[in-house]
């Protein structure tokens, strides 16, 4: 966990984070995923630039900034999905629960046990909705079918899908709507019970009435869960998030309590950025 | 370009396309029409007593007394034959010798030409060959055999500008006014009856093994040959090139040596296949010694490595068509990458894997070359599956080739070059309509 020299320091930050009515929500408000001079390269190109953040635990933190600016590549860079890119390679340092992502002996399956992701693109497997849901625990070994259903329910249940996929679980995934798809990968992310969940632009494919759902969805998670959402949605980052970070070309210009950045930013790029006088 | 332009060129293209397909359809019946309709022939026409005489002492099969009725009954119009021999037999050992020389190579033809049709006549010796047992099994054989006793062949070579000329002459002028004279119009007049024609269904074309060199059919030794071969060729070569497949497009790191594995494997894709055939009997039987000489399971592995080319190109395709996201879902899930290929990517390509298998499963089967020198023998009996390490077999590929071409009595077989010419187009269009199948029902699996 976090050593105890920098916790002075955390605390100090983190109070910069953490809207006014959650200073007092029990448990979490950790450091979770910490960076430190953090940088990404697609071979030469530098696309996130000494990033320096602290992510706490049980929040829903929010990245907005214009198309490019490396909040995917920052994201992925969490679970390592960045590893599926030859050319990609990280400096800096990057922890989780106070440990390396990048360290030599850094198990990256394990890892991305730990932290899940919901892909901008809903992106079930061709197999049928039990099966999507039951891939994660299998998986990591859970083989009675009893104990399978109870998770597949849970986590159907939680993702806000269950009502309308409980009498068809044995049909295939690819069959349901996209916004039903994109609720069908949270569940299926979290039946993994991870301790993070990786959003990218969740919603960017959906119609309101799905995005309402899963806004709502990450309403009930939080504070069970650590949440990092990205999206080019304001109103969205400032009714879901605790705090947001606004990056631009790469490089993190704000990271505030939500609530704080869009009513009063200090930086004037992040003013013009969310008031859409941005050119 | 003004709408008139365009709609004149797609109308032209629609045109063309149709043209082309309806060339293709026409190919298409000009090849498929007279294997289908001369392979049928194979099984259904129209046979004689012989043909039944003939099941009844190679196979056992048939009704006996049945047959001995028939055989009765085409006796009683035969006799007449055997007399009217016998006749003329002694006639001639009475004439004066410059007549008798003259009549005695003519009417050993006459006799031989009824042997043809009749099978052997009393008094000859029991012949060794099976094929000359029997008179004609087949009707339509029977006629032209028929036409040879009535009528000798002879060739007008008087203009030496052009080619001989055949033209017949009548036998019986021949012999006007000896004692044979009568048999011919006879002969004429109760072939049906002494032959007993009727329509025969001939299953036994397909399920019997060969006699005598497959004079009267029996194909199964090749049959069995072929699927043996072209199973045992996908054994080898389908989880070889699967795993080859998962390598290439998984493991391997870009570089060098990636791409050289790559370029042979794609050029082996385009080497003649009697070169795989001298290849496998250097390596696989005069290097590696998997067998004595020719057997199934050289053949086998020969084929396998003809066509491990393909099915790794196959399933290299499918692999990578694989939409990038199933990967990442399995990733993010913390899945390993082994885990990820066995559990999502192999299953998502495996309509593709599948159709490259079955295909170079159809390619196996009808290839001739590779097995020539490997395992292929022109006559054999069915072999078990315990015999394929050291057997070698008849295969219906090697077998048509034989048949069609090096059998001493190719001309008087054409029926069952077209009987395994269709079987084995058969063969290869039933495997590769499973694998439209097959692929149809994965694929509507998976979308749900
Ligand atoms: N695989 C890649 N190889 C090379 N460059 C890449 C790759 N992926 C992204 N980039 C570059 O990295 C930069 C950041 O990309 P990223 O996808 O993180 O942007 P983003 O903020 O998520 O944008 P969007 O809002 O459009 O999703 C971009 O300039 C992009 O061109
Ligand atoms: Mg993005």
């Amino acid at each position: 966990m976090i050593t105890s020299e920098s916790f002075t320091e955390k605390k100090a930050t983190r109070d910069i984070y953490l809207p006014p009515e959650r200073k007092t929500v029990d448990g979490g408000g950790e450091s979770h995923v910490v960076a430190k001079d953090f940088s990404i390269y697609y071979g030469e190109f530098e696309a996130v630039k000494k990033v320096s953040a602290d992510i706490l635990s049980r929040y829903v933190t929010a990245i907005i900034g214009p198309s490019g600016c490396g909040k995917s590549t920052f994201l992925r860079a969490i679970n390592r999905m960045n590893d599926l890119i030859p050319s990609c390679r990280t400096s800096g340092s990057l922890l989780f629960d106070g440990e390396d992502v990048y360290g030599k002996y850094t198990d990256e399956v394990l890892l991305r046990k730990k932290v899940g992701m919901v892909f901008q693109k809903p992106n079930p497997f061709p197999k049928s909705i039990f099966d999507n849901i039951a891939y994660g625990p299998r998986l990591h070994g859970m083989s009675d079918k009893k104990k399978l259903m109870e998770i597949v329910e849970r986590s159907l249940k939680k993702a806000a899908i269950w009502d309308e996929v409980c009498d068809r679980l044995d049909k295939n995934a690819l069959g349901l709507s996209g916004g039903q798809q994109q609720r069908l990968c949270v569940a299926r992310t979290l039946a993994v019970e991870p301790e993070v969940l990786l959003l990218d632009e969740p919603t960017s494919a959906l119609d309101p009435k799905a995005t309402a759902k899963i806004e709502d969805l990450i309403q009930e998670l939080r504070g069970s869960y650590t949440i990092m959402i990205v999206t080019h949605n304001m109103q969205q980052a400032s009714r879901v998030s605790d705090s947001t970070m606004f990056f631009y070309e790469g490089v993190l210009v704000e990271h505030a309590a939500t609530a704080q950045l869009f009513t009063n930013p200090k930086d004037p790029m992040t003013e013009d950025y969310i008031t859409g006088r941005f050119s | 370009m003004n709408i008139g332009t365009r709609k004149i060129l797609d109308r032209s293209f629609t045109a063309v396309g149709i043209g082309s397909i309806i060339v293709m359809a026409l190919a298409l019946m000009v090849v498929v029409v007279p294997i289908v309709s001369n392979g049928i022939g194979a099984v259904f026409f129209t046979g004689t007593v012989e043909h039944r005489k003939m099941l009844r002492n190679e196979f056992q099969r048939g009704d006996t007394q049945h047959l001995a009725s028939e055989v009765a009954s085409s006796e009683r119009y035969r006799a007449r034959v055997y007399e009217i021999l016998g006749t003329f037999e002694k006639e001639l050992e009475g004439m004066e010798p410059a007549l008798k020389r003259q009549y005695t190579s003519k009417y050993a033809q006459t006799r031989t030409a009824i042997q043809a049709l009749l099978g052997p006549l009393p008094g000859d010796t029991t012949p060794m060959l099976t094929r000359f047992k029997y008179g004609q099994t087949r009707w339509e054989k029977a006629e032209e055999k028929l036409h040879d006793l009535l009528y000798e062949s002879k060739w007008d070579n008087s203009n030496s500008e052009i080619m001989g000329k055949e033209y017949f002459v009548s036998r019986s002028n021949a012999f006007k006014g000896t004692s044979l004279a009568p048999l011919f119009p006879y002969m004429k007049s109760n072939i049906e009856k002494m032959l007993l024609p009727e329509f025969t269904v001939y299953w036994g074309f397909i399920t019997d093994s060969s006699v005598d060199s497959h004079f009267f059919g029996g194909i199964w030794p090749e049959i069995q040959g072929t699927f043996f071969l072209a199973m045992g060729a996908m054994l080898f070569a389908f989880p070889l090139g699967v795993i080859a497949a998962v390598y290439f497009t998984e493991y391997a790191r870009p570089g060098f040596l990636n791409s050289m594995l790559r370029s042979a494997n794609s050029t082996l894709a385009g080497v003649p296949s009697i070169v795989f055939g001298m290849f496998g009997l250097a390596f696989f039987i005069n290097t590696l010694k998997v067998s004595e000489s020719k057997s199934v399971l050289a053949g086998s592995l020969t084929l396998a490595i003809m066509i491990l080319p393909t099915i790794i190109r196959a399933a290299e395709e499918a692999i990578l068509a694989v939409p990038k996201t199933y990967r990442e879902a399995s990733l993010s899930l913390g899945s390993t990458k082994w885990n990820t290929i066995a559990t999502v990517i192999l299953p998502a390509a495996l309509p593709g894997i599948l159709t490259g298998g079955v295909i170079s499963l159809g390619r196996a089967a009808g290839e001739t070359a590779p097995i020539i020198f490997t395992a292929a023998v022109s006559v054999g009996s069915a072999i078990g599956l315990a015999d394929v390490f050291s057997s070698p077999t008849p295969a219906l590929s090697w077998n048509i080739y034989n048949l069609a071409s090096e059998h001493e009595a190719a001309a008087q077989l054409r029926h069952v070059q077209y009987g395994m010419v269709f079987a084995l187009v058969t063969i290869v269009l039933l495997l590769n309509l499973s694998a439209i199948v097959l692929r149809a029902r994965i694929s509507k699996k998976m979308k749900g």
